[in-house]
């Protein structure tokens, strides 16, 4: 079983590759290259904070972007092309390729991350003349953006096991902005009882919870961040993410293909 | 033992808005298929074949009914690692290549990493594709991808293969090849089960058929048994002109071309076909007896019951 | 296709992109959208803070930036009026309220009054409370604040407990002790003017509050040399019962040894009523000594 999951997950990522997803890292470049006379305008002591936003955001909406398009068309065009056709009449289960599809498309991600943490850190070098080890806790940032899109692929493969393309993007994009206000949510549910308030509560409880994965902000200021924190996130988003694994599973396994 | 057992298998599809109509893509299935034989299943368009081929594989679950491959459910993934399957105009992940297509289906096989190695430049060089193993399939020609669907359907040496419509769109070069692959699979011991609608295939290849309309079963048999139950008939040719009516006389169609004419008479007035034209001192061309076709048994079995009443 | 449609779908393509390239700006003006910094003037802090989801802190950025593009056109514009500057500053903090370098920077160009600034000292001194509040232990901003209370609101008890607040934290500049007993003893003062101007622009690390800072000491040196030179010219009068012609006559009795020159190298200029003024008043604004009349 192993063996036949580790074939599907490093498929997928040949995949990924070979879709020339990886070019995005070209624009990461481009970006960070247009920005830098703009940050000849400002002072020194807001231009490292300003790369660090800056990138840190970048690989953030890069990534969930990657997560979010690729995941969906992982399922939804096998299914629409029929290439799904020989690979499941094999003793493959649907379990077993689902987890694969999630593990090649997660280490897309990782090679694409690293790539662009690595090209943040060569600018932040030049910036900065030598790195300290403030410039070490940036890799927790970097961490729980990994986090968070392992939540957006699980959510993604949830989607697309049973809706069209376009409709899981949708789902799946409603799902990223709407995991910025689960707080609020939970505040709505607690001054309203009721229905209203159950349903509120339900939901900040689904949705997942993406402001705690980000301390973008905090790590540019060099403010530190509680180890709990660290553990909380790894457990919070592990989980979310094999329970919408194993949602995606149960559902695809009881799918027709047309 | 049987090789596939199809037990009542029925597929049923709610269809429209709120999915309220029901459409009936396979009414209750029963067939059998035995131990190497090259079985037929014919239909037209719509009759329900790529329906069953589906609920075989378990790309689609039946409304009612079950199947045994082996002996064994259907569902079982053992069964599974045993039996080879060739969608209808295949799509293959068009950014690999034939190589690496095969070893990463032989890997969901379980198909060794040894094997695999032994087997793939083999089994290209048997499809006629070694010359192509490193170009993406992106760039292949129907045909081409028709050859590495039929390799990757028996890369992991199963019992059984099944086809659907392997022949449809190709060139008559290619049809004939996998005509040949067929057989060769067939000699080595092979059970196989082909959907098509072109009736010459199976006519060529098939121990046994079975004809299928409307998701319903109309008929199964020996395709030997099966095209001597039809009417047969003889050609028959001669030179000059003459002799024609009393041909069309004896129910004959007679067709001139140049100086000699071309008549089909059916077998039981041949006698008398040949004494008219003794009589007539028509100098005899040839006498060629012609097979009845599956064709007309298909079309019998295919047409609709409530039609041939009216 | 063939030669001659290929030709007619060129021709086609470059007239029509002329004739869009025309027609779009009459379009637009017809109902003329607002410029950029009217949009990023979005009335609710908050709402932007929810709206950017996890990227304020980049936003935060790419407001600040807007703020310092929007002062520096204006200014060269010689503005009066920088009406978008505090709540641009506002939205700003909310979205990142560490963001340090625009408390500092906002309120020092609140305070200043035009053409220098926004001349809205009640502004800057709620930007900066409000900068305290989110980060309690930067003693930057308490030197800052005192400096609006001492320069701008002549509060010097306000300006002295802000130094002194502003003394306690962790790290604190020793200068800030200084600075709150200057407050208490000596704060109408030349030399303490000086002493506090040298303190910010020491400590400072923005580009423009380190020009700012060098404008305003240059501006003292002025104000002490004026009365100085002043002073030659009235007893100059007093001796020969005119207005001297040129600083060459000074010169010539030796009282001077050259032509005097301001801190920008140019020469002070001698009015013929008598009064010395600095050449370019505008490269010097913060001169209270030497005004042209």
């Amino acid at each position: 079983m192993m063996r036949r999951m580790t074939a599907v997950a490093a498929n997928t990522f040949r995949e990924a590759v070979r879709d020339r997803v990886l070019y995005n890292l070209v624009f990461f470049v481009l970006l960070l290259v247009a920005s830098a006379p703009l940050l000849g305008q400002i002072s020194i002591g807001v231009q490292r904070v300003l790369l660090i936003n800056l990138s840190l955001s970048a690989i953030s909406i890069f990534g969930t972007i990657i997560s979010i398009f690729l995941g969906i068309s992982l399922v939804s065009k096998e299914i629409e092309r029929r290439t799904l056709y020989p690979v499941l009449a094999r003793p493959a289960g649907r379990g077993e390729f689902i987890v694969g599809k999630y593990v090649g498309l997660a280490g897309t991600l990782l090679v694409n991350t690293s790539a662009m943490t690595l090209g943040f850190y060569a600018a932040l070098l030049l910036m900065m003349g030598g790195l300290g080890r403030a410039d070490g806790n940036i890799l927790i940032a970097v961490y729980f953006i990994l986090l968070q899109f392992l939540v957006l692929i699980g959510l993604a493969l949830l989607f697309s096991s049973f809706s069209s393309p376009l409709l899981s993007a949708l789902f799946a994009l409603s799902m990223f902005v709407a995991g910025w206000f689960t707080a609020d949510l939970r505040g709505f549910a607690e001054s309203n009882h009721g229905l209203q308030g159950w349903l509120a509560f339900a939901s900040s409880y689904l949705i997942p919870n993406l402001a705690s994965l980000n301390v973008i902000t905090r790590v540019a200021h060099d403010q530190p961040i509680p180890a709990a924190l660290v553990g909380y996130n790894t457990v919070y988003a592990l989980s979310y993410a094999a329970a919408t694994l194993s949602g995606a599973a149960l559902i695809f396994s009881r799918r027709n293909l047309k | 033992m049987a090789a596939v057992e199809i037990l009542g298998l029925e597929k049923t599809y709610s269809v429209g808005f709120f999915r309220k109509q029901k459409k009936v893509g396979l009414k209750s299935l029963n067939l059998e298929v035995r131990e190497r034989e090259v079985f037929g299943f014919l239909g037209p368009n719509g009759a329900g074949k790529t329906t069953t081929l589906k609920l075989l594989m378990g790309l689609t679950s039946p409304t009612a009914g079950s199947a045994r491959i082996l002996g064994k459910n259907w569902r079982d993934p053992a069964a599974r690692a045993r039996i080879g399957f060739l969608p209808e105009q295949p799509y293959f992940y068009d950014y690999l290549t034939p190589k690496e297509l095969l070893d990463y289906y032989g890997t969901l096989s379980g198909v060794t990493a040894a094997d695999r190695r032994m087997r793939i430049p083999k089994l290209l060089e048997r499809v006629g594709l070694a010359d192509k193993a490193d170009m993406q399939l992106r760039k292949f020609s129907k045909g081409m991808l028709q050859r590495i669907g039929i390799a990757q359907a028996v890369l992991h040496e199963p019992e059984i293969v099944f086809l659907d419509e392997p022949m449809s769109g190709l060139d008559p070069l290619a049809r004939r090849e996998v005509r040949e692959f067929i057989l060769d699979l067939h000699r080595e011991g092979k059970t196989i089960f082909f959907s098509t609608h072109i009736l010459a295939d199976a006519e060529a290849l098939c121990d046994r058929v079975a004809v299928l309309s409307r998701g319903e079963l109309r008929g199964v048999g020996v395709v030997a048994e099966l095209m001597t139950s039809a009417q047969k008939k003889v050609e028959i040719v001669w030179q000059g002109t003459a002799g024609i009516a009393a041909m069309n006389a004896l129910g004959a169609s007679c067709h001139p071309a140049g100086d000699l004419v071309r008549a089909t008479v059916s077998h039981d007035r041949l006698d008398e076909a040949l004494d008219i034209l003794k009589r007539a001192q028509l100098p005899l061309v040839s006498v060629t007896p012609l097979g009845g076709s599956l064709e007309e048994y298909f079309l019998q079995k295919v047409q609709d019951p409530v039609e041939a009443h009216a | 296709m063939t030669r001659k449609s290929t030709i007619a779908a060129s021709f086609v393509l470059i007239v029509c992109m002329i004739a869009s390239w025309i027609v779009l700006p009459r379009a637009e003006a017809i109902f003329p959208t607002n410029s950029m910094e009217d949009v990023l003037f979005i009335s609710s802090p908050e709402f932007v803070k929810r709206a950017s989801l996890g990227y304020s802190g980049l936003l935060a950025d790419i407001y600040w930036m807007r703020v310092v593009q929007y002062f520096g056109r204006k200014h060269q514009r010689d503005s009066l009026q920088y009406k978008a500057l505090a709540p641009l500053l506002d939205i700003a903090t909310t979205l990142d309220p560490h963001l340090t370098v625009a408390y500092e920077w906002g309120s020092t160009f609140l305070d200043q009054p035009p053409p220098g600034g926004a001349g809205d000292d009640a502004a800057a001194v709620a930007l900066m409370q409000k900068g305290i509040k989110n980060n309690p232990d930067n003693w930057h901003l308490y030197m800052t604040l005192g400096f609006i209370q001492y320069l701008g609101q002549h509060d010097y008890e306000a300006a002295a407990r802000t130094f002194a607040e502003g003394s306690e934290t962790p790290h604190a500049n020793p200068a800030l002790k200084v600075m709150a007993a200057k407050m208490l003893t000596d704060a109408g003062s030349l030399e303490t003017a000086r002493f506090m101007w040298q303190s910010l622009y020491d400590q400072s690390t923005d580009k423009d509050l380190k020009r700012n800072a060098e404008l305003h000491l240059a501006c003292l040196v002025v104000d002490q040399e004026i009365p100085k030179l002043q002073a030659l010219v009235d007893e100059f009068q007093k001796r020969f019962g005119r207005t001297p012609s040129s600083w060459n006559e000074f010169i010539r009795l030796g009282a001077l040894r050259g032509v005097p020159l301001d801190p920008l190298g140019e020469p002070y200029v001698l009015q013929s009523d008598g009064r010395v003024v600095v050449a370019d008043f505008k490269k010097l604004p913060f001169i209270h000594e030497g005004k042209p009349s």
